[in-house]
């Protein structure tokens, strides 16, 4: 099973409500999966700046005096903002690869969970109505998001095996399904470069994508590559800084629907996740079809 | 709580719960002619499934997964979307989706009748044993695989791969067919489909829609019985 959201907003006025409104989604898919829960919002972030999400299993003492020690670390000013056993380091793009280097030395325990100019990922164990309440997603504000309830069938039920999975700058990935050729994929990509924490598969179809975009292609056509190598069960949605993708394997057996209205793209496994919406009663309701890639960019 | 007015029994799902629904559906007794309205649906799963009383059900909204599944005798009607396995093995009775049904509508079906009057999804039809299923727009891939008795009617048009492994299920669509599954063949339209296309239509609210503009797929009865010619097939 698993559920999965996202809500891409076109009107800036429900910006504020983004996290409520993704949140209440997420929560009514909690009985398609009560292993972890995670949630990706796409704020607006500061001029030059990058966010790194991390996470931390000892948080009490790895984010005790990290902001002092990475800045020296690094040499110029950071922010840490905590949120339970997640916290959001602010800092200069141009230190991203320095900071996150630093931080392997400094707190050797911590965790990246995404990374980005935009984006915030909180994931961890337990149901979608705790993860949020955890992490205050239901006051956050932001453009786009993404969310997932898990019933793990690949790989262990951990913070790190949570969706969504983020393997480059302001991308992530929540996934339904089980990818067969995972553990292929995942070695030619290890000789291209990309490191994993996990035996999970959709880490490695975010890394896929990641790959290909990192190559320059755009997601839209990273997606229609996927069609070609992923083997297995799949609906993917797909955050990047500015967008929104959807595709489903060409079996299509895993569910999704998806309702646009003038102020808003969303995203369900099932149209329960999407009845509170407003103005869902006048949206354009539908199923996506198998191996079509949807994509919507700010 | 649940309301009873002169002509409804009134089920607010915002407010109850869907067992105290789908109770008070299974203890209907012969003889009742009451109508029933749900509201609210919002998306829920197994609305009224397991009816076995001719009860009318209006559901004003979409429902999730399996509505009317098993539905023996009742007539009901879906103000909205419904999600996959809409009228599951349903025996008698009718079901009426006004919007689009998702996946596995009526699979395996038995009897009666199941209209979805805008599209439906993958594997509609998929192993029904007798269901007559009239569907107003499109069917996605898959459907009608290995159906063995029972009617399908498409108005528009069917995906790839349209009565896969069919046994004896008829198959009426007007528009174009991407592909057809293994064993599954174009056959003439005699008289007597005709006829019993008309019938369909009518009772499934399409009688302005001419029969003659359909065109019948079947079984080409090959893959009955093994053949070790035919391994390729399977």
């Amino acid at each position: 099973m698993c559920g999965i959201v996202g809500l891409f907003l076109k009107d800036k006025a429900l910006e504020p409500r983004l996290g409520a409104l993704l949140s209440d989604m997420l929560v009514s898919l909690t009985d398609r999966g009560p292993d972890s829960a995670g949630i990706a919002i796409y704020g607006v972030g500061a001029q030059g700046q990058t966010k790194i999400t991390i996470q931390s299993p000892q948080p009490d003492l790895d984010f005790e005096g990290l902001e002092t020690a990475l800045a020296e670390a690094i040499g110029t000013p950071v922010t840490v903002v905590r949120k339970s056993t997640h916290a959001v380091v602010e800092l200069p793009a141009a230190e991203t690869d320095a900071a996150r280097a630093a931080l392997a030395r400094l707190r050797p325990k911590v965790r990246v969970m995404g990374a980005g100019s935009a984006v915030e990922i909180y994931k961890e164990v337990g149901l979608p109505d705790a993860v949020v309440e955890r992490f205050g997603v239901r006051a956050m504000s932001g453009t786009h998001g993404i969310g997932h309830t898990r019933m793990a069938t690949e790989s262990a039920v951990t913070t790190l095996g949570a969706h969504p999975f983020s393997t480059g700058p302001d991308q992530c990935l929540v996934h339904n399904g089980s990818l067969s050729n995972h553990n292929n994929v995942r070695r030619d990509l290890v000789r291209e470069g990309m490191t994993f924490e996990t035996e999970n598969d959709t880490e490695v179809a975010a890394a896929y994508l990641s790959a290909r975009i990192a190559k320059g292609k755009d997601l839209g056509t990273a997606l229609e590559d996927g069609l070609r190598d992923l083997d297995g069960f799949y609906t993917f949605v797909v955050g990047t800084k500015s967008g929104f993708g959807v595709l489903r394997d060409p079996v299509a057996c895993k569910p999704a629907v998806l309702a646009e209205t003038d102020q808003y793209v969303a995203f369900g496994s099932e149209y329960r996740a999407l009845a509170r919406l407003p103005g869902i009663g006048s949206a354009r309701v539908w199923e996506p079809e198998p191996a079509t890639v949807y994509f919507w960019e700010h | 709580m649940a309301e009873t007015t002169e002509s409804a029994r009134v089920f607010d799902l915002g407010k109850v719960p869907l067992r105290s629904l789908n109770q008070a559906l299974h203890q209907v007794r012969d003889g009742s002619n009451e109508d029933w309205e749900v509201l609210n649906p919002g998306g829920s799963h197994s609305v009224a499934v397991g009816v076995d009383s001719p009860v009318a059900i209006a559901v004003r909204g979409s429902v999730g997964y399996y509505c009317g599944g098993m539905n023996d005798g009742a007539a009901i009607t879906v103000h909205g979307s419904a999600g996959p396995g809409v009228g599951e093995n349903m025996m008698s009775g009718a079901i009426v989706v006004k919007g689009d049904a998702s996946q596995y509508a009526g699979a395996t079906g038995r009897g009666g009748l199941l209209v979805i009057e805008g599209n439906a999804s993958s594997r509609c039809g998929i192993s029904m044993k007798g269901i007559d299923i009239v569907v107003g727009g499109n069917v996605g891939h898959m459907s009608a695989f290995m159906a063995q008795s029972g009617t399908l009617v498409v108005l528009g048009d069917a995906g790839e791969a349209l009565g896969d492994s069919i046994y004896e299920a008829k198959i009426f669509v007007r528009g174009e067919v991407k592909s057809l599954g293994a064993d599954c063949i174009r056959k003439a339209m005699k008289p007597k489909h005709i006829e019993r296309l008309k019938g369909l239509l009518e009772k499934a609210g399409f009688g302005d829609v001419d029969p003659a503009s359909f065109t019948r797929y079947g079984s080409a009865r090959k893959l009955y019985n093994f053949n070790i010619d035919n391994a390729d097939a399977y």
